[in-house]
């Protein structure tokens, strides 16, 4: 189906959403295909991580006018473990700790739940295994509860463990590269290219840093809830250089 | 199970009963013949009966509690009792010589099975009597005694005679008397010096008559420097009316020796479950209590420790869980009464659909217990608004060298946790299942595997349908 079809995965229009009553995304639109990175930039407080959520299904984001549309279908009333299920990801900027659940265990649930059947032991541990030298993780990972004590560096990498793990249709990674060494940088980077061919990436970012490893296709500048500016590379760079009082005189 | 009782208790998966068949059945009630009856029937010696008749005799004077769960207690009603209940003429030592209605039943427990891969031991109780008992031969060749307490006291009346009462003796509270006074069945236990048990004996209890009591009685003893892990599991069915389950559990560790008791217990919710439970440590000896809670109507119970001997220890772990219509009041006391003895309480509840859960703890440092360190943690996560978590701890420290620590926390579910989860494909009840397998980890990760997995899988059924 997917082969015959357009390679749409996510189309946001006139999206406008409110969290507690105050608006935050004021018509918001936004197209990402298979195969595709965009990246999304701006200020503190624009609405990155907002957009993020709310396309993840966050209670706390209402929609107050607009459509999500994801693989072609109005996603509004699909709960969040639905989203998962049907190849959506989320990489948290900080994600939640679960005392006492260990991350093997953790993982080995996920995985199964995504997919919709329990991994076989002997080809999970394996798979895993991969994946965690990729990300240069040690095994000791494993039986650590899921976000307890870690450092930010380490919650980012089992973001992306996660990210290698599920290999999602759609790709929201929320800031994943604060927080990280340059080292940590690169292995996360690499990590993210190596599902990128398959899956469309939203990458929210402030810094140029991870773009220089990531290479995206299109690159949005968001103000006020609103993208105003799309451009290639080069427009993450201008950024870079000079800040965002340019973008604001623009609008 | 019938609609009714389906629908009364939700998934819990015991309810299941056989047809009620016995051999000897009293009559519903309690008096002092009927206590002298159970003594006859048992065949007991002399002194046995006279500490029943007294016991009784102080049950009938006693008090209710007036702490704990009062309008719940009052709801007892001693007169439409069972007390005593043979549904089988002998314990047997061979699964297949158990009449096969009860066979069955131990079989849907997964007792056999559990008892081939990893049990040194197991007694089984149905009712009043263990209906079926065997231990590990090269056990028995070390001369660790095993036996139902009936048989115990038979076999070996010195013993019993010199140990039974001393720990918790029979005006120690109403329910205590009440045991004492209608005893029957529970676990007989020695192990000689220098004996480490590797693998745990379990003893599993099943209630299967409606309105009935249970009253076992357990006394282990762990000679000096020995050690055992005993387990005990306990299931019920489902009815519309109520049952009583009251033990008392004695142990005694020698100087240097180990005893750990696990208990998962999971009564069906019509069961009031009033146990009294309490070890002496003895010099340089450990005493571990680690106690599960997910069933039953009320339950008060405080597994406890005398630490009587210098360099003693305790643990006590417990867990929780006061589902809709459930009071769970538990706790432990601990009481250092020698120098240089420790204690570790951890204490984790969980309250869900208006259930209740309270601890209940005591600390005590006599003044010539020098130099004695505690550390008592309490953790409550309540599930929803209507649900109710209580914390009454008293200490009465009597020595200030002691080093005491106590912490106390109560938290939610928090909605960032569950959104993570779920962008991980997992149901909101699944989200839940993990966070609260996650919260009890701490007691799980102390019980064997077996039983960790059960547990686990019985909070995600909790968790299942109940989220609106």
């Amino acid at each position: 189906m997917g082969e015959m079809m357009s390679d749409e995965l996510l189309r946001v229009e006139n999206l406008h959403v409110s969290v507690e009553g105050t608006p935050i995304l004021n018509g918001l639109n936004l197209t990402i295909n298979r195969g595709e990175i965009h990246a999304i930039m701006g200020r503190n407080g624009a609405g990155k991580s907002t957009l993020a959520n709310v396309v993840m299904g966050h209670p706390a984001y209402e929609i107050t006018k607009g459509t999500i549309f994801y693989k072609g279908v109005n996603i509004e009333e699909m709960e969040v473990f639905q989203r998962a299920r049907d190849g959506m990801f989320l990489s948290f900027q900080y994600p939640a700790s679960i005392p006492g659940v260990q991350v093997g265990t953790f993982l080995r649930k996920s995985v199964a739940s995504v997919r919709g059947e329990a991994p076989a032991p002997r080809e999970f541990r394996k798979e895993l295994k991969v994946a965690m030298e990729r990300l240069s993780m040690d095994r000791s990972f494993l039986s650590r509860y899921v976000n307890q004590g870690f450092s930010g560096g380490e919650k980012k990498r089992l973001e992306i463990l996660q990210l290698l793990l599920l290999q999602p249709d759609l790709a929201l990674l929320d800031e994943t590269d604060s927080g990280l060494d340059i080292d940590a940088l690169r292995i996360v980077a690499e990590g993210i290219n190596s599902v990128a061919q398959n899956t469309g990436c939203l990458v929210i970012t402030h810094y140029q840093r991870l773009l220089d490893l990531v290479k995206p296709d299109v690159v949005h500048v968001l103000l006020d809830g609103k993208i105003v500016q799309s451009g290639g590379p080069e427009l993450a760079l201008k950024l870079e250089d000079e800040g965002y009082d340019w973008v604001e005189a623009l609008v | 199970m019938t609609q009714d009782a389906q629908e009364a208790v939700g998934d819990y998966r015991y309810g299941f009963h056989d047809p009620e068949s016995s051999t000897i059945r009293f009559d519903k009630g309690l008096s002092e013949q009927v206590v002298r009856d159970i003594s006859e029937l048992k065949n007991e010696p002399e002194w046995m009966t006279e500490i029943r008749v007294k016991a009784y005799n102080h049950f009938v004077e006693r008090e209710m509690p007036t702490w704990g769960n009062c309008d719940s207690l009052e709801g007892i009603n001693f007169e439409n009792i069972t007390y005593f209940l043979r549904s089988s003429d002998k314990t047997e030592k061979d699964w297949d010589d158990v009449p096969e209605d009860i066979k069955r039943t131990f079989d849907r427990l997964g007792i056999p099975d559990a008892e081939q891969k990893w049990l040194g031991g197991v007694t089984a109780q149905y009712e009043s009597e263990a209906v079926y008992h065997s231990i590990r031969e090269d056990l028995e060749e070390q001369g660790v005694i095993f036996l139902d307490m009936d048989t115990g006291l038979k076999e070996y009346p010195e013993l019993v005679k010199k140990y039974f009462g001393t720990v918790i003796p029979h005006s120690d509270n109403k329910f205590s008397a009440l045991n004492t006074a209608v005893w029957s069945g529970g676990s007989f236990i020695y192990v000689p010096k220098g004996i480490h048990v590797e693998m745990p004996v379990q003893a599993y209890f099943r209630i299967n008559a409606k309105n009935m009591g249970q009253f076992e009685r357990t006394l282990i003893i762990a000679d000096e420097g020995s050690s055992l892990h005993y387990v005990e599991g306990c299931t019920a069915p489902t009815y519309s009316t109520d049952s009583l389950h009251s033990a008392v559990v004695e142990l005694i560790a020698m100087e240097g020796a180990k005893i750990r008791y696990s208990t998962v217990q999971n009564w069906s919710a019509n069961v009031y479950n009033l146990v009294t439970k309490r070890g002496v440590a003895h010099k340089n000896a450990t005493v571990e209590w680690v106690d599960g809670n997910i069933g039953s109507k009320l339950t008060m119970k405080y597994p406890s420790v005398l630490l009587k001997g210098e360099g003693a220890h305790a643990e006590i772990i417990s867990v929780a869980y006061a589902g809709t219509g459930q009071h769970q009041d538990a706790g432990a006391k601990v009481h250092h009464l020698a120098p240089n003895t420790t204690s570790n309480i951890l204490s984790k509840s969980i309250s869900k659909g208006g259930g209740r859960s309270s601890y209940r703890g005591m600390l005590q440092v006599t003044p010539k217990a020098n130099g004695c360190r505690s550390k008592v943690v309490c953790d409550a996560l309540m599930l929803d608004e209507e649900s109710r978590s209580d914390t009454y701890p008293t200490m009465e420290i009597g020595n200030s060298t002691a080093d005491l620590e106590h912490e106390a926390s109560v938290s939610k579910v928090s909605g960032d946790q569950l959104f993570y989860l779920m962008s991980r494909g997992h149901s909101e009840e699944e989200a839940m299942g993990l966070i609260v397998n996650g919260f009890f980890e701490p007691f799980t990760r102390e019980l064997p595997m077996e039983y960790a997995v059960e547990l686990n899988r019985l909070l995600e059924l909790e968790m299942e349908g109940s989220i609106g």
